[in-house]
């Protein structure tokens, strides 16, 4: 017993000296941002800002337009979200409580999907959206994401398999509700929590997704958020201009640690849950 | 009765039907159809200005006695380096952290932090620490052990190295999380059991906790190796046009180069299929592989 707690102290210290180089980046990032250009140079370096300031986070604001990225990067995670995530429930639905004729050769197929790289379909793609003028608009980025995942699809198929009781849907059939009824007010409840977690995931995988919007959008005033902090490189290294670029990134960053800190609980449960599954 | 039975299973057909129908429609639409495209535009030479001329084979004979094509594969295989090491600290840090003692969901959040964090603002936050003159690891290198350190991201020798570290700071939190959850469902009975005989720390973590674990493992290689061959967000940030002697570039770099900054579509979209059959292969070796060592029960 006396062993086991020594070594939890052991633990504690161990990750407490690692836990330094893994917020260290983050802190001097901050630090940074909140420097004038002039004392960056300084050395050796200051974790402390003195004189500090925020005149870069109002540069930075002023000069690139990172409120039209947020509203893209926005709009392109609202869509595909609401839409794709009722599409993928819908199917897994569909796929996990139901046999149907070719149901296997069709979740088959759709996990096939899976193995295609982005790399090998990206350029058809760009050439089909090009063909359809749809180049520099958000619509090749929203529309292939309405049609559900099949991430998603396999992983609430999973969790409803079990979830949701096949006795509980017959009941609701002799008692005349009809199909779409059962889905909505009887499966959409039960997978309110793996729905949750994939939002969550989702959210996180848009928002942060470069090579897409990089491909699509080449207009500041329409790109997505990471695409216009990348594009700031090429614009401020050359001026050796860190705290503007630090401030940028800081920027692009406070949202996704937001919803991250607000959704946590769904975060780690659903990465367990595809971990261990997978 | 039986009559009104099948009429339900009709319409209930139809249904089912129309719930399936969109991802199937997103895969022939956005998947199978631009693939088979994909392998048409493969054997063209086309700049999407004039009209594509068929070149046969042309283009992957072309890749082959390319030397950026080489020198891009070969990097992001090297990249993948960082994938044992990974596994290692990230199975360390889940045995340091599964223990209940207070503060530990605090740092099981701080270690995560950089796994959420956006990979291009990471990247930005990186260049500014390895900067070689005023970064803050050459610095600290410089008034803690007197190391001059080297031009990280400026030395074709260093670039690499550079990228595996900054691939372990934002990646093993994650696998961290994989491997929390696989130890918190191994049963405390397998080790009561081994106690029972005499079993050291070491007899029980390289006999049962290592073997238990191996669906994780299996399934944190496979991610990490099909996620490597894909690499690019961080190359382009942080290995401006493939880096110094292209010592960062990996292939989709270098078909993200060819598709979009040259629009050599024929030449991209054959590097484009080498890549996704080696994906597949690879993947198909690890499937094979495993039943030789991955535990199940």
């Amino acid at each position: 017993m006396k062993y086991k707690k020594l070594a939890d102290y052991w633990a504690l210290l161990l990750l407490l000296s690692g836990l330094i180089f893994m917020i260290a980046p983050f802190i001097w990032t901050i630090s940074t941002s909140l420097k004038s250009q002039r004392n960056i140079f300084e050395i050796p370096p200051k974790w402390l800002p003195d004189p500090l300031t925020y005149s870069n986070y109002v540069d930075v604001w002023q000069q690139v337009p990172l409120l039209k990225g947020f509203m893209n990067s926005l709009i392109i995670v609202v869509v595909v979200l609401t839409v794709g995530l009722l599409i993928s429930a819908m199917s897994a639905y569909a796929f996990g409580k139901f046999e149907f004729p070719l149901k296997g050769v069709l979740f088959l197929g759709l996990l096939g999907t899976m193995m295609i790289p982005y790399s090998v379909v990206m350029i058809p793609q760009f050439i089909g959206f090009s063909w359809l003028n749809w180049v520099d608009t958000l619509l090749p980025l929203i529309i292939p994401g309405l049609f559900g995942n099949i991430v998603v699809i396999f992983f609430i198929r999973q969790f409803i398999s079990s979830a949701l009781p096949n006795d509980l849907i017959e009941a609701a059939k002799i008692d005349g509700c009809s199909f779409p009824r059962i889905f909505w007010t009887i499966a959409m409840p039960v997978m309110k929590p793996a729905l949750a977690a994939q939002a969550a995931l989702g959210f996180m995988g848009i928002w942060n997704d470069f090579l897409g919007p990089l491909i699509y959008l080449h207009t500041p005033e329409k790109q997505t958020i990471q695409v216009l902090i990348a594009s700031m490189q090429a614009m401020y290294i050359g001026q050796s201009n860190y705290p503007i670029i630090m401030a940028a990134a800081i920027i692009a960053m406070i949202p996704v640690i937001l919803v991250f800190f607000f959704c946590q609980r769904y975060f780690i449960e659903s990465l367990a849950i595809s971990g261990i599954k997978g | 009765m039986g009559m009104k039975l099948t009429g339900y299973r009709r319409k209930e057909l139809a249904w089912l039907y129309l719930f399936v129908a969109p991802p199937v429609l997103g895969f022939l639409i956005f998947g199978l159809t631009p693939m088979l495209f994909s392998v048409y535009i493969s054997f063209q030479r086309w700049d999407m200005i004039t009209s594509p001329t068929w070149v046969g084979l042309d283009n992957y004979v072309e890749l082959l006695k390319d030397e950026k094509v080489i020198k891009s594969l070969y990097n992001t295989v090297y990249l993948m380096i960082g994938i044992p090491l990974g596994m290692m600290l990230s199975l360390l840090l889940a045995i340091l952290m599964n223990r209940s003692i207070r503060g530990i969901s605090f740092l099981r959040t701080m270690y995560y932090l950089p796994v959420i964090s956006p990979i291009i603002a990471v990247s930005l936050l990186w260049q500014w620490i390895l900067n070689q003159d005023y970064g803050l690891l050459n610095q600290m290198l410089w008034n803690w052990f007197g190391i001059a350190g080297p031009n990280w991201l400026g030395d074709a020798a260093w670039v690499k190295p550079s990228l595996i570290l900054i691939g372990l700071w934002s990646g093993i939190g994650g696998n961290m999380v994989l491997y929390l959850a696989g130890l918190q469902s191994v049963s405390s009975t397998y080790y009561e059991a081994a106690e029972i005989d005499g079993a050291n720390g070491w007899q029980k973590f390289s006999r049962i906790t290592l073997p238990l674990l191996t669906p994780i493992h299996f399934f944190v290689v496979v991610m990490g190796v099909i996620g490597a061959f894909q690499s690019f967000s961080q190359i382009y940030v942080l290995a401006v046009d493939g880096g110094p002697e292209y010592s960062g570039a990996t292939v989709v770099y270098y078909i993200f180069q060819h598709a979009f900054k040259y629009f050599n579509m024929g030449f991209a979209s054959a590097v484009a299929w080498m890549l996704g059959l080696l994906i597949f292969f690879v993947t198909l070796i690890q499937f094979k592989l495993a039943n030789r060592w991955v535990y199940q029960d």
